[in-house]
């Protein structure tokens, strides 16, 4: 790109800096980086220093200041991804290409990813922004060689599109939807435009807020926070304006529920965003799309661009009086700090996806300093329900803190894995009959920022009394190794993803990580394990509810799975220096030629 | 008139103005709550957690929140004192500070708290971080292996414009502070000496100053951190009563 190109598209987003993010995305889309002189433009385009660009820019995953290749492939290094054998898959890329991951030869580069929301599916890659499902070794020695003959990446795939929406014209992905159960979300029963015509158009926004705190419905984001609550605060706050965003960040590992309600749903989701713009008062709205799911945009602005011309959109929607609304999509650039609330309308502003200190609540004030209101994917999908059935026909479903019905992700050693909407209130062991699993050794509820639960809990039942969850179950049967290859990897997914703030997140997982390698290599004692305890004791200091959980994974299994702990440490010391002097000596021994006299 | 309101700190009653952060009101009232990210004048990034207090049961940073009437406010308990030694020693282990010889040695906040908190040897295993030290701009020695990543400098020392001068580079273990090149090279000799004065450690220093002020007469040399300013706080206040 020339200095004038990017002055073009700096300018297409009026030179605003709020907009950084955009804009670096659409700079970097020519060659996958930006260079110290592009960067250079883009401060003085936007009248801010380099280090403004910088911090920003350093900050997300897929943004490089250095070349990352003409093809740059992503491979996912989940707990699944990792399950379903993606290391047979790196070695492959590693061997073809005579690089190691981070690197970048005949220019393809191959790099890391946390979980890309491709659970079901696994192992999959992110290619040029392409989703790969399903890698193999061979696939992998495949795709290189194709990259070599300097194919588009779409030429690469080895199949037929995927299912249902996901084979449209403008997804065109060989992602598969993998639904198993639906209810009234992902059922048929939906008609585009009816709800916001015939209905909502009928009720005042008190109205609409009363129906949804009658109906009891909870965020689907994971925290839970009443819906009808948070409007009802939003409504009331005093501002110019008002913004209404919808989360669909998806990043927990071993969730994929939003990315299937964006594919099939996206009609539904965008009138639950009216209809809560409507409640709260807002004027504008923003999708917050994670990166990894930018092949579905295309598909989703045209479904933007219909819901416009169906007059339920843009000007008065559904013919409402004194009631403008209309969305604008903002995708992300690859960090799962972004989708905390906060963290994400910092991203939204062009800025670094640090949380905000609390208060102020986004209800007071959020994006760009309005009172914002941000909810998921699900819980926008619920509400378009609510008003349709109304909030008495939510709690004839679920249980009675738990009304309606939760769309669970379901992956790991099971038979069938995939998309399942049931009502709150199932056990552990029922779904797990559901999804065809056997020999199960545990089972990891709400990924790694929830718990690692053990047989003895099966019959606890999901609903925010008892197992709250955002939706993802990972399933592990006794082949797993649940430290070495469960808790290992959600504390490595932590401290990458920290947003390395707060002076706890940033160090104590990875102390806990330390110490856990001591343990796995036999050198702990009892000593690890109360300090494993004490430190992680600390994260709850934290500002933010990824420091608050990132030692979850210790906590839980060191709670429900104590014996594989204990069978590992050394019962008759009580202290282990883990310094081992011959080790210490082997090099230098060698060299001298001498055994080491210790 | 500004409107007060009232509040515990510890039991014991004290009042504020309304919307003042926590620290501030506890300072008015002659109580101490450590702080190290903080800076009077400069809005609070809440990210050393050093100043954590429990509010009606639950952990808030001191810096960050404002009282509220009524607020039950915990400083000085066991656990809160543990848990702010911890921080402390976790950054002891982090950085690679090397207090004896140090520029900043007696002026310096992290070392003035570990003296107050009486730590001897951290509870954490040193973390032998790998930090560089960059000398290449004209004024600044920037020392990372010393930075406790407060963010002080980025809030504090702006261009005339308003521009960064300091920034927050990468994320998570990998986050560091890093001076822009531009700016750096331009860089006026007063805010050179404000960059020198928020760094509460010797990682940001004016070249050739450092040792300016000699050891023994330094700001923590005699007094401990936060005796000062209640104490001042307190005579101010008796001024007040006379
Ligand atoms: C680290 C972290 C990641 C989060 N990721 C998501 C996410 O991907 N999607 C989401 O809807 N909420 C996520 N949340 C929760 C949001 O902060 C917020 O509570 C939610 O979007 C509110 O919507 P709801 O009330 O409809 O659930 C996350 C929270 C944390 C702390
Ligand atoms: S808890 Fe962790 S992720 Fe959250 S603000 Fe603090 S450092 Fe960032
Ligand atoms: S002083 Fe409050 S968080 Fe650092």
């Amino acid at each position: 790109m020339t200095t004038t190109e990017i002055q073009t598209v700096l300018k297409k987003f009026r030179n605003d800096k709020t907009r950084l993010v955009d804009i670096l995305l659409e700079i970097q889309s020519e060659n996958g980086f930006i260079s110290k002189q592009k960067i250079e433009t883009i401060a003085e385009g936007l009248d801010i220093s380099e280090v403004d660009v910088e911090q920003t820019m350093s900050f997300y995953h897929f943004f490089s200041c250095k070349p990352r290749g003409k093809y740059t492939i992503y491979l996912n290094n989940s707990l699944v991804a990792m399950m379903k054998g993606r290391e047979k898959v790196a070695d492959a890329f590693e061997k073809e290409l005579g690089c190691k991951f981070g690197e970048v030869a005949e220019d393809i580069g191959i790099f890391d990813t946390s979980c890309i929301g491709m659970s079901d599916q696994e192992p999959a890659a992110l290619i040029n922004g392409k989703v790969f499902t399903n890698l193999t070794s061979f696939r992998a020695r495949e795709i290189i060689r194709d990259m070599r003959k300097g194919m588009e990446v779409e030429e690469m795939y080895a199949n037929t599109f995927g299912d249902s929406k996901n084979s449209s014209k403008l997804v065109r992905s060989v992602v598969r939807n993998h639904i198993k159960r639906t209810g009234p979300i992902l059922d048929q029963n939906f008609q585009t435009g009816k709800i916001l015509q015939k209905q909502l158009a009928l009720m005042t926004p008190e109205e609409v807020i009363n129906e949804v705190k009658r109906s009891h419905l909870r965020g689907r984001g994971g925290a839970g926070f009443p819906t009808g609550i948070k409007w009802e605060f939003c409504r009331r706050a005093t501002g110019k304006k008002k913004y209404l965003f919808c989360n669909a960040d998806e990043g927990e590992p071993g969730t994929f529920k939003d990315r299937v309600i964006l594919t099939e749903k996206p009609e539904m989701l965008f009138e639950g965003m009216v209809v809560a713009a409507y409640a709260i008062g807002a004027s504008e709205g923003i999708l917050y799309l994670r990166y990894e799911y930018s092949y579905l945009k295309d598909y989703l602005e045209d479904v933007l661009d219909k819901m416009r011309k169906d007059g339920n959109l843009g000007k008065n929607p559904a013919g409402i009086k004194d009631f403008n609304f209309d969305i604008r999509i903002q995708l992300g650039a690859g960090a799962y700090i972004c989708g905390e609330e906060s963290a994400l309308i910092e991203s939204a502003e062009g800025k670094r996806g640090e949380p905000r200190n609390r208060p102020p609540f986004p209800v007071e004030k959020g994006y760009l300093g309005f009172p914002t209101t941000v909810n998921n994917v699900e819980t926008l999908c619920s509400v378009v329900k609510v008003i349709q059935n109304g909030g008495e026909w939510l709690r004839n479903m679920g249980t009675k803190d738990s009304t309606g019905t939760k769309v669970l992700s379901i992956s790991g050693d099971c038979l069938f894995p995939g998309i399942y909407e049931l009502e709150w209130g199932f056990s552990i062991n029922t779904i797990l009959e559901m999804a065809g699993a056997h020999n199960t050794q545990a089972v990891q509820i709400g990924g790694p920022s929830g718990a690692l639960v053990n047989p003895d809990q099966f019959d606890r039942i999901l609903c925010y009394s008892d197992l709250a969850t955002g939706g993802s179950m990972i399933i592990l049967d006794e082949s797993r190794d649940l430290l070495k290859d469960v808790v290992m990897n959600f504390t490595d997914f932590f401290i990458e993803e920290s947003c390395g703030s707060c002076v706890p997140c940033r160090n104590i997982p990875t102390l806990l990580k330390n110490k856990l390698t001591r343990i796995l290599e036999g050198k702990g004692t009892m000593k690890d394990f109360e300090d494993s305890q004490n430190w992680a004791n600390m994260m709850q200091i934290n500002r933010c509810g990824l420091g608050h959980t990132a030692a979850n994974p210790i906590i839980t299994s060191l709670e429900n799975f104590r014996h594989l702990y204990e069978d590992k440490i050394q019962k008759h010391k009580d202290f282990d220096s883990g310094f081992d002097i011959a080790s210490a000596v082997a090099e230098s021994c060698e060299f001298v030629d001498r055994d080491p006299n210790i | 008139m500004e409107k007060k309101v009232t509040f515990t700190i510890d039991n014991k009653e004290c009042t504020a103005t309304a919307g003042s952060f926590i620290v501030d009101a506890a300072r008015k009232n002659g109580i101490y709550i450590p702080t190290l990210c903080n800076y009077d004048g400069v809005k609070p990034a809440g990210s050393c957690r050093v100043c954590t207090v429990k509010v009606n049961k639950r952990h808030l940073t001191a810096c960050t929140t404002p009282v509220a009437e009524g607020m039950e406010i915990e400083v000085d308990t066991a656990e809160l004192n543990d848990l702010r030694n911890a921080v402390v020693e976790l950054l002891f282990t982090e950085g690679n500070h090397y207090c004896p010889a140090c520029e900043k040695s007696g002026d310096c906040e992290l070392q003035a708290l570990a003296y107050r908190f009486q730590i001897m040897a951290p509870r954490f295993p040193f973390q032998f971080n790998e930090r560089d030290i960059d000398a290449s701009h004209p004024k600044i020695y920037h020392d990372h292996n010393r930075c406790i990543l407060c963010k002080r400098c980025i809030r504090a020392v702006k261009d005339k414009d308003g521009k960064s001068i300091f920034e927050f580079n990468n994320r998570a273990k990998e986050v560091r502070i890093k001076l822009d090149d531009k700016l750096g090279e331009t860089l006026s000799d007063e805010l050179a000496l404000k960059a020198m004065e928020v760094c509460p450690v010797g990682s940001i220093l004016v070249k050739e100053i450092g040792f300016k002020t000699p050891i023994g007469k330094r700001k923590f040399d005699r007094i401990p951190i936060g005796t000062q300013e209640t104490t001042e706080q307190l005579s101010h206040k008796e001024e007040h009563h006379e």
